[in-house]
């Protein structure tokens, strides 16, 4: 029997506020731990919690963007549970009013394929602190960080309409550079900022029922997450086959030995009591100031695509690459302000720039030496004849190593084409004497045999020649008339 | 509606009270009598009703982002049961 997955995930991004949701604390990675708290986030009694304007206007602009109905009231309430990473012993989050649900999102699939999943609910709560474990006389003991208690975080939960890898790969991707474009978060998943909680189940191809769902936490990368989903396609599929029954829970992921196991919960069922937060109140959201919001939303990235695509002329393949990233695609519209050379750029921001920047999280365009000043500097010198494409990417290369300018660069090195066309013609000379052999091919009809001649005259002007002009010369000479 | 005293059990494991045999008997009394009381108050239409999450008709009480100077550190782990500094140490959370 074939079976096939039916996933959906919970999208959690901190939020990009200075300051915690519901505190006027720092809320930044990384500080001393127990730096940034205070006494509303450390639930100290008699302490009232007030939201922060600029969570709500994140949050908001990613209802928008993902499409949601947007209610007139939205609340808050409290999810009761006891754990040390949230000292309040609940956790404020919105289960009954979230501030969005009904979205959509469109993902795109290898072959131009569209497919639209979509968004249940969004909804805003505090995120929860970090523990350690470690070992204390003998004793297995947890240590407590709460730097990271009660900062802006947005849960993005999605309807399980992804039918394979794939598209759970394409969805990660796009809600990643969705968050990024919309600048409501820096979604570096290392350090936290952006996690994404699988939940998949295994049912027959052609069945409409779902199967029993499981849930993964503990994923720390797109690649770990696709690894979890393979591991438990897998897993599930065996004991369906087995005839066994896959038991509804959450399992973490074990990144080291590529499994996920079972999270044994000691209190059981979830059982959260969620009731209204007393000590907040509703908020109004106002439709004009929603409109406002709308109207400032930046172009994302299916738009910027289609739009590269039109305005630049480039293959949809590439404007996708440019588009992932909002830095890029600004980076690329940069350079062709200062000067009009798309396909150049284009071409080498992809094989030169993006490969400096590496896989996800690691570097951003900004941490570069390179600025679009250099690639339209050097555009402008390509396009003038003074180099070649060859030349040009050595200099690229330079230029992302040392931050030099381009003009610089070939000054100092002394890239410049020879122009001088004695120069060039002494070594086609050179060239026609050291090399008799083939040039005695090339007479009679070996063309080939020419390419292999211009290349030895390359390399005596060690890469400055113009081959077109080269060619042409030893064409000439051969043949014995004047150049 | 009732409630048994496996579900008292329940409520205070969750909320980490440890109640003794006698406690257990005497609140499951007392809850059955606060439920008796919920049911009188289901005898109401309140169809029409939007349910009250606030008795004081306030809205959009928010603040502008800004960040204001931490707990220092010592104070803030000053009243800690326990700690290993700086860090609060709690017994072990996960099996």
């Amino acid at each position: 029997m074939e079976f096939e997955p039916v996933i959906g995930f919970e999208t959690h991004v901190e939020l990009a506020a200075k300051s915690k949701v519901f505190c006027d604390t720092r809320a930044e990675f990384g500080g001393e731990p127990n730096s940034y708290v205070c006494e509303v986030c450390l639930g100290l009694p008699g302490t009232l919690p007030v939201l922060n304007k600029t969570s709500m206007e994140l949050s908001l602009k990613v209802a928008l963007a993902l499409n949601c109905d947007i209610p007139e009231v939205t609340e808050f309430d409290r999810k009761n549970y006891y754990y040390p990473d949230l000292p309040k012993n609940y956790q404020i989050s919105q289960e009954y009013r979230p501030l969005g649900r009904n979205g959509a999102m469109t993902i795109l699939m290898p072959g131009g394929r569209e497919k639209t999943v979509g968004i249940h609910n969004i909804h805003l709560e505090e995120d929860a602190g970090k523990l350690v474990h470690d070992v204390y006389k003998g004793r297995g003991v947890s240590l407590v960080d709460l730097n990271r208690a009660s900062t802006s975080l947005l849960e993005i939960v999605s309807q399980p309409d992804m039918r394979s890898p794939e598209e759970a790969e394409a969805f990660m991707e796009t809600m990643r550079s969705l968050l990024r474009y919309l600048e409501v978060s820096d979604c570096k998943m290392q350090e936290g900022s952006l996690r994404f909680e699988l939940n998949v189940s295994m049912r027959p191809k052609g069945q409409k029922e779902f199967g029993t769902k499981v849930e993964v936490k503990n994923v720390g990368s797109v690649r770990a997450v696709l690894r979890a989903l393979d591991y438990e396609m897998r897993r599930q599929t065996e004991i369906l086959e087995d005839g066994g029954r896959v038991i509804q829970e959450t399992r973490l992921w074990d990144d080291e030995r590529g499994e996920t196991r079972s999270m044994r919960v000691k209190e059981g069922a979830k059982d959260y009591r969620y009731f209204p937060e007393p000590d907040l109140p509703p908020v109004h959201i106002d439709r004009e100031y929603l409109e406002t919001l709308r109207k400032d939303l930046p172009e994302l990235r299916d738009a910027k695509r289609k739009r590269f695509v039109e305005e630049y002329g480039l293959p949809d393949y590439d404007a996708g690459v440019l588009a992932a990233e909002k830095a890029v695609a600004d980076f690329f519209e940069e350079c062709t302000r200062l000067h009009n050379a798309p396909k150049v750029y284009s071409n080498w921001i992809m094989v030169y720039i993006l490969r400096e920047l590496g896989g996800e999280d690691e570097k951003e365009i900004a941490d570069l030496k390179i600025t679009p000043e250099h690639l339209a500097q050097l555009a402008q010198i390509l396009d003038s004849g003074k180099i070649n494409q060859n030349i040009a990417k050595k200099v690229l290369n330079k230029s992302l190593q040392t931050g030099d300018l381009p003009e610089k660069i070939i000054q100092e090195k002394g890239l410049e084409m020879v122009s001088d066309s004695g120069e060039i013609e002494k070594f086609v000379d050179e060239v026609i004497v050291e090399q008799a052999g083939p040039v005695e091919e090339y007479k009679n009809g070996k063309d080939n045999t020419l390419n292999f001649l211009v290349g030895q005259v390359m390399r005596k002007s060690r890469g400055k020649a113009q081959p077109d002009t080269v060619q042409e010369l030893l064409r000439k000479k051969i043949r014995g008339e004047q150049p | 509606m009732s409630i048994t005293a496996d579900e008292v059990r329940h409520i205070a494991l969750l909320s980490r009270l440890e109640l003794s045999d006698d406690e257990v008997e005497l609140y499951t009394g007392h809850l059955a009598e606060v439920l008796k009381y919920v049911e009188k108050l289901k005898e109401l239409d309140v169809d029409d009703v939007e349910p009250t999450s606030h008795a004081i008709p306030m809205f959009n009480v928010m603040r502008e982002d800004e960040v204001m100077p931490s707990l220092p550190q010592e104070d803030a782990l000053e009243n800690a049961p326990d700690r290993a500094d700086p860090y609060f140490r709690v017994p072990k959370t996960t099996e």
